[in-house]
C-alpha cells in the first residue's frame, strides 16, 4: 500500500492531464466501511484528476467502487462509510478536509451531482418549480419571480417542452425520460464546474438514453463544467467520455484517453472488460468472459486484487501491489508494465 | 447429463454438518444477544419472574389465598418489619388482611403470567385457523372473516376486550362470575387479540398457496387438510410467532388493566392488576408499600417481556422493523 | 374526488351499520331487559305491557330498523342502572372527556411530532438515545400503572397536583369546562399526561421510524446533492414526506385515545364517559354499553374518514392526475 508522491503522475504525459490546475484532483483516496466483523475497505488509494470542460468516464462491476468514489467526492457516503486517507482537491483548494457546515455550500454551488434512477430522484410531494426556485435561491441572490424566471429558462434548456405550463406540475406527472432532464436542470442549476453523473441513464429505456446523453454533453460543454461520469456500460463511455478510469475491487487499476484504452486496453482485467463487450468485440466469434468473479470487499486478495483471476499472475502479483503505471497512452496498476522488469505475458491475447 | 449426476455422486463429502447447537451458538440471533446487556438483563429478569411464578407455592412465605394462614393483627406491616405481634417477617410488608405483599406479589403474577400465556395461545390459536381457511379457501369465507376483522380492528383491543368480557357476564348467571373470571378474561383478552394473527397467517397462505410444493401436492391428490397441516402451516409459523412473542407483553397489560378497571381478577384472587387496584387505596393514608410493590413488579414484567418480545422480533425478521 | 368520498362515506356507513347489529345483538340476547327493568316480582301482564311499550313483541327486523332509527337521533332508551336517559348520562359527561382527551392529543402530537423528528435527525446522540430509552418504557407500561404512579409521586409524595376529580368547572350552556379555572387547569395536568403518554411514544417512534426511511430516500440525498442546507432537507422536505403516513397512525391512534380515556378515567376518577362505560360493564347495563360503542365507533369513522381526506389535501400523487407516463 505504499504510494509514489502525486508529483510522478501529474507529471506524466501519458495520462492526458494537461492542464496544471484541474478542476477536481482526488489523491490517495481511501474509504472505509466499520462493520460489525471488520473494517472494510471500499476504495483503496485511489488517485485521478479531472481537467476543466473534461468528461472522465469511471466504469467497472458493480461493487467496484465507482459510485462510492463519486459520493466521497460530493461528501455523501452512506453512513458508516467514511474518508479513511487521502486528499480531495476542488480547483485546487482542499475540501475534504472541509467541516460540514463549510461543505454544504459547495453542493449544487461547485459540485453537481445527478443520481442513477430519475423516479426517484425528486421530491414527490413539491413541484418541480418549487424545487428549481428552491435550489437557485439557495445558490444565488434571486427574488422568487427571477428564480422562476431562471428555472424556465433552464427547463426550457434541458427540453422540456412548454415550460410555462410544467413548471407547476408534479414529478409524477413527467415520464422517465423528462424527469432525468428536470434532474439535470436540478444539478445545473447554479453552474457547478464538476457534474458526478452517476449512471445517468440505467434507468432509462434504451431509446430515451442517448437523448439524455448527449443532453448533458452538451450542457456540460456549454458551461464548461467538468463531468466525472460514472457507469457500468462501456458503450456510453465509448460515446460521451473523454479518458476512462477502470476500477476493480475498490482500486483503480487503468487510466487513459478513451480511444487508447478501448483499442488498446493495458490491464489484463480492462482487456477481459472490453472483450466482453458484444458492440467492440464483433470480430470475436465468442464472446469472452473472465474467469471468476471480483471478490467481496471482505477478502480482498493480497498483492494485485485481480492476480487470482489473471491469465498472466506470476509469484509477485500475489505479494506486491502494483501502482499505476506508464503503458502506452495510459496508465495501468499491473506489473506487465513495471519500467523496470516488466512481467512476460503468457500465450493467449484476449484482445486486440 | 448422466455424467454430471455421477460426479456429484462421487465427489467426496463436504466437511461433516457442524452439530446442531454448534450451529445455534453461531448464529445471529446468540451474537445479537451477547452484543445487547439490555437484552441479557431483560431475558434473566424475565426468567426470574417466570421461576418465580411457577414455583411460588414453594418460594412464598405464606399462601396468600389461604384465609387460615393470615393474621389480621399483622395488618400493615410495613416492610422489613418483623410483626411485633407475631413475629412474622414481612419482606415487602404486609396489607390490609395481614397478607404478605411478597408472597401476593409471586402468586399475583402466576395468575398475570397464567391469563397472558393462555390468552396468547387462544388468539393465536383462533387467528391461525382463521387465517388459513380464509388464506386457502377464498371466496366468501376469505371475504367474511376478513371484514370482520377490520370491524374489529377499527376499536382498541383493550375496547374490545372489555366489550367482550361485558357481553360474556351479561350471558352467564351472576353466580358465577367470580368462579369462571379467569376464563372469561382469558377468551375476552383471546378475542380481541386473534386479528394480527389471522392477517399475517393469511397473507402468508396465500403467497405459499401458489408455490410449487403445494401445487404439486395438490396434483398427486394430497387431500386439503394434509397440505394446510403438512406443508403450509410449518411456513407461515414464523410471522406467529413473531407476533406473539410481542403479543404476550400485551396481553399481560391488557389482563392487568382490566384487573385494575375492576372487570377482571377479584380481590379475593388478585392479579397483579387487581393488586395495584387494591393498593391504590392506601396510597393516601401511608401504606405505599401495598401499591408500590406490586407496581414496580407489573413494571418490571412488562418491560422486559416487551424488550425480549422486541428484540426476537428484530432478529427472527429484521423487515419488520 | 368526488368517487373517493362517497366510496369512503359508503364505507363509513356499512361499519357504523355492523356497529348498531352488535349493539342491538346486546340489547336482544344479552340478559332480559324487562327483567333488568322491572325486577323479578313484577306481574307477567306489567312485564307484556312493557314489551309492547319497548316494542319488543315485533319482529326482529322492524326493532333493528327501530334501533337504527333511534340511534341516529341519540336516543339509546333508559339505563338499567340508574334509571336515567342513556343520551342525558352521556350529554352531561362528554364535555369531561373531550377535554381530557383533546388535552392529551396535543400534547402527544405535538411532543411526538417534535421528539420524533429530533431523534432522527440526531440518531445516536446521547440525548436520542435517553429519549428512545425512556420511550420503551412508556411502551411498555399499562396506562393505569403510569397513572397511579404519576399520582403517587406527584399528588401524595409532592403534593404539587391533585390526585383526582376534574377541580372547578365553568358551566357554559349545556356543556361544562375545566378549562377556565385553576384547579380546573391543575386538575387536568396529570390525567392528560397520563392519557397521552402512551400516544407520545407512540407517534415519537414511528415519527422517528419514518424520518429515518425518508432520510435514505434518493430525494433526500439529491436534495443534499442540490446543497440545501440541512435544516431545508430536514425540516421542508423530509418532514413533509414523513408525516403523509403518520398521518394515519396518528388519526386513528386520536381515537384510541378517546377509548383509552376509560382507564384514565377510572384511574383519576375522573367525571367523564369512560368512568360511566366502565360502571355499565361491571353491572352489565346494556343499553349504555350500546350507546358507548355507537359513541365510539362513529368517533372512529369521523376520524378515519378525516384522515382519508386530509391525505388527499396533502399528497399531490393522489390530488393531481398524471400527465405523461
Amino acid at each position: 500500500m505504499s504510494s509514489t508522491p502525486s508529483s510522478d503522475r501529474q507529471a506524466d504525459p501519458g495520462t492526458g492531464v494537461t492542464t496544471p490546475e484541474p478542476v477536481l484532483s482526488v489523491r490517495h483516496l481511501r474509504v472505509e466501511f466499520p462493520t460489525r466483523h471488520a473494517t472494510l475497505v471500499a476504495l483503496d488509494d485511489v488517485s485521478f484528476d479531472i481537467a476543466p470542460g473534461e468528461v472522465l468516464g469511471v466504469v467497472g462491476e458493480s461493487g467496484a467502487g465507482k459510485s462510492m468514489t463519486g459520493n466521497a467526492v460530493i461528501r455523501l457516503l452512506e453512513p458508516p462509510g467514511r474518508i479513511a486517507g487521502g486528499e480531495i482537491r476542488l480547483a485546487g483548494r482542499r475540501i475534504d478536509d472541509l467541516a460540514e457546515d463549510d461543505f454544504v455550500p459547495l453542493r449544487g454551488r461547485h459540485i453537481g451531482m445527478i443520481f442513477q434512477d430519475p423516479l426517484t430522484s425528486l421530491n414527490p410531494l413539491f413541484s418541480i418549480g418549487d424545487q428549481l426556485v428552491e435550489t437557485l435561491r439557495t445558490h444565488l441572490p434571486l427574488s422568487v419571480a427571477e428564480a422562476r424566471e431562471r428555472a424556465l429558462a433552464l427547463l426550457r434548456e434541458v427540453g422540456i417542452p412548454a415550460p410555462e405550463t410544467r413548471l407547476d406540475s408534479y414529478p409524477h406527472q413527467f415520464s422517465g425520460g423528462m424527469r432525468q432532464r428536470v434532474v439535470i436542470a436540478l444539478a445545473l442549476a447554479a453552474e457547478p464546474e464538476l457534474i458526478i453523473a452517476d449512471e445517468p441513464t440505467t434507468a432509462l429505456d434504451v431509446s430515451v438514453q442517448a437523448q439524455i446523453l448527449a443532453l448533458l454533453k452538451r450542457v456540460c460543454a456549454e458551461r464548461g463544467a467538468a463531468v466525472m461520469l460514472v457507469t457500468h456500460d462501456m458503450g456510453v463511455i465509448a460515446e460521451t467520455a473523454d479518458r476512462v478510469a477502470v476500477m476493480y475491487a475498490g482500486r483503480l487499476i487503468e487510466i487513459g484517453p478513451v480511444n487508447a484504452v478501448i483499442r488498446r486496453p493495458r490491464h489484463p482485467y480492462t482487456e477481459g472488460l472490453m472483450a466482453s463487450i458484444p458492440a467492440l468485440a464483433e470480430r470475436h466469434a465468442r464472446l469472452y468472459q473472465i474467469e471468476g468473479a471480483m471478490p467481496r470487499l471482505a477478502a480482498i486478495p493480497p498483492g494485485c486484487a485481480f492476480h487470482p483471476r489473471c491469465p498472466h499472475a506470476a509469484e509477485r502479483c500475489a505479494h506486491r501491489r502494483p501502482e499505476l503505471m506508464p503503458a502506452g497512452a495510459s496508465l495501468a496498476a499491473c506489473w506487465l508494465h513495471d519500467p523496470e522488469d516488466p512481467l512476460p505475458r503468457r500465450a493467449q491475447e484476449v484482445a486486440r | 447429463m448422466s455424467r454430471d449426476v455421477k460426479s456429484t455422486v462421487e465427489s467426496p463429502p463436504a466437511s461433516p454438518p457442524p452439530g446442531r447447537l454448534r450451529t445455534f451458538l453461531d448464529s445471529d440471533i446468540v451474537y445479537s444477544w451477547q452484543r445487547q446487556p439490555v437484552v441479557i438483563a431483560a431475558t434473566l429478569v424475565t426468567l426470574a419472574m417466570f421461576a418465580g411464578a411457577l414455583f411460588a407455592p414453594w418460594i412464598a412465605p405464606q399462601n396468600p389465598f389461604d384465609p387460615g394462614q393470615l393474621d389480621l393483627i399483622d395488618a400493615f406491616t410495613p416492610p422489613l418489619t418483623r410483626s411485633e405481634f407475631t413475629g412474622t417477617f414481612y419482606l415487602l410488608g404486609s396489607d390490609s388482611q395481614g397478607r404478605d405483599v411478597f408472597s401476593a406479589i409471586l402468586y399475583g403474577s402466576r395468575i398475570s403470567l397464567l391469563v397472558g400465556f393462555a390468552a396468547v395461545l387462544f388468539a393465536l390459536v383462533l387467528g391461525t385457523a382463521l387465517g388459513l381457511l380464509a388464506g386457502f379457501r377464498g371466496g366468501w369465507r376469505d371475504a367474511l372473516i376478513m371484514r370482520v376483522a377490520d370491524v374489529q380492528l377499527t376499536f382498541p383491543s383493550i375496547l374490545m376486550a372489555l366489550l367482550i368480557f361485558g357481553v360474556i357476564r351479561g350471558l352467564l348467571p351472576r353466580s358465577m362470575h367470580a368462579e369462571v373470571a379467569i376464563i372469561v378474561l382469558i377468551v375476552a383478552i383471546g378475542l380481541s387479540d386473534w386479528v394480527q394473527y389471522a392477517r399475517a397467517v393469511r397473507g402468508a397462505t396465500m403467497v405459499e398457496k401458489h408455490k410449487e410444493y403445494v401445487q404439486a401436492a395438490r396434483v398427486i391428490g394430497l387431500p386439503d387438510g394434509r397440505i394446510l397441516f403438512q406443508h403450509i402451516l410449518p411456513n407461515v409459523l414464523r410471522p406467529v410467532l413473531v407476533i406473539g412473542t410481542i403479543g404476550l407483553a400485551l396481553a399481560i397489560i391488557a389482563e392487568a388493566t382490566l384487573s385494575f378497571l375492576g372487570v377482571g381478577m377479584p380481590a379475593t384472587q388478585p392479579s397483579l392488576g387487581t393488586l395495584i387496584r387494591v393498593g391504590q387505596d392506601y396510597m393516601f393514608s401511608g401504606e405505599w408499600w401495598i401499591l408500590l410493590f406490586p407496581g414496580v413488579a407489573l413494571l418490571v414484567l412488562a418491560l422486559s417481556v416487551n424488550l425480549l418480545g422486541d428484540w426476537l422480533r428484530d432478529v427472527l425478521n429484521p423487515k419488520l422493523r | 374526488m368526488l368517487a373517493f368520498l362517497i366510496q369512503r362515506v359508503l364505507q363509513a356507513i356499512f361499519v357504523m351499520l355492523v356497529v348498531a347489529l352488535i349493539a342491538f345483538s346486546l340489547f336482544h340476547y344479552v340478559g332480559d331487559p324487562v327483567l333488568n327493568m322491572l325486577g323479578q316480582e313484577a306481574s307477567e301482564a306489567d312485564r307484556a305491557e312493557l314489551r309492547a311499550q319497548l316494542g319488543l313483541d315485533r319482529p326482529v327486523v322492524v326493532q333493528f330498523w327501530q334501533f337504527v332509527a333511534n340511534a341516529a337521533r341519540f336516543e339509546f332508551g333508559i339505563s338499567y342502572r340508574s334509571a336515567r336517559p342513556v343520551t342525558e348520562l352521556i350529554a352531561e359527561r362528554l364535555p369531561a372527556t373531550l377535554e381530557l382527551a383533546v388535552i392529551s392529543a396535543i400534547f402527544a402530537v405535538v411532543m411526538g411530532i417534535v421528539l420524533g423528528i429530533y431523534t432522527a435527525i440526531r440518531r445516536g446522540s446521547w440525548l436520542s438515545n435517553v429519549i428512545m430509552t425512556v420511550s420503551l418504557i412508556g411502551v411498555s407500561l399499562p396506562t393505569f400503572l403510569i397513572g397511579v404512579l404519576l399520582i403517587y409521586l406527584f399528588a401524595v409524595e409532592l403534593g404539587w397536583l391533585p390526585a383526582f376529580g376534574r377541580g372547578e368547572v365553568v358551566e357554559l350552556g349545556w356543556w361544562n369546562t375545566g378549562l377556565l379555572t385553576a384547579s380546573g387547569l391543575r386538575s387536568l395536568i396529570l390525567p392528560a399526561i397520563t392519557l397521552g403518554l402512551f400516544q407520545l411514544t407512540l407517534i415519537m417512534r414511528l415519527v422517528r421510524a419514518e424520518m429515518l426511511e425518508v432520510l435514505r430516500t434518493d430525494y433526500i440525498k439529491f436534495a443534499r446533492a442540490r446543497g440545501l442546507s440541512r435544516r431545508v432537507v430536514n425540516l421542508r422536505h423530509a418532514l413533509k414526506n414523513t408525516l403523509i403516513p403518520v398521518i394515519t397512525i396518528i388519526g386513528l391512534q386520536l381515537g384510541t385515545i378517546i377509548a383509552f380515556a376509560i382507564i384514565t378515567e377510572t384511574v383519576f376518577q375522573w367525571p367523564g364517559v369512560g368512568a360511566l362505560f366502565i360502571t355499565a360493564v361491571r353491572f352489565v347495563d346494556i343499553p349504555v354499553m350500546a350507546a358507548y360503542l355507537m359513541m365510539i365507533a362513529l368517533v372512529f369513522v369521523v376520524i378515519n374518514l378525516v384522515v382519508d381526506l386530509l391525505y388527499y389535501a396533502v399528497d399531490p400523487r393522489l390530488r393531481v392526475q398524471g400527465g405523461a407516463r
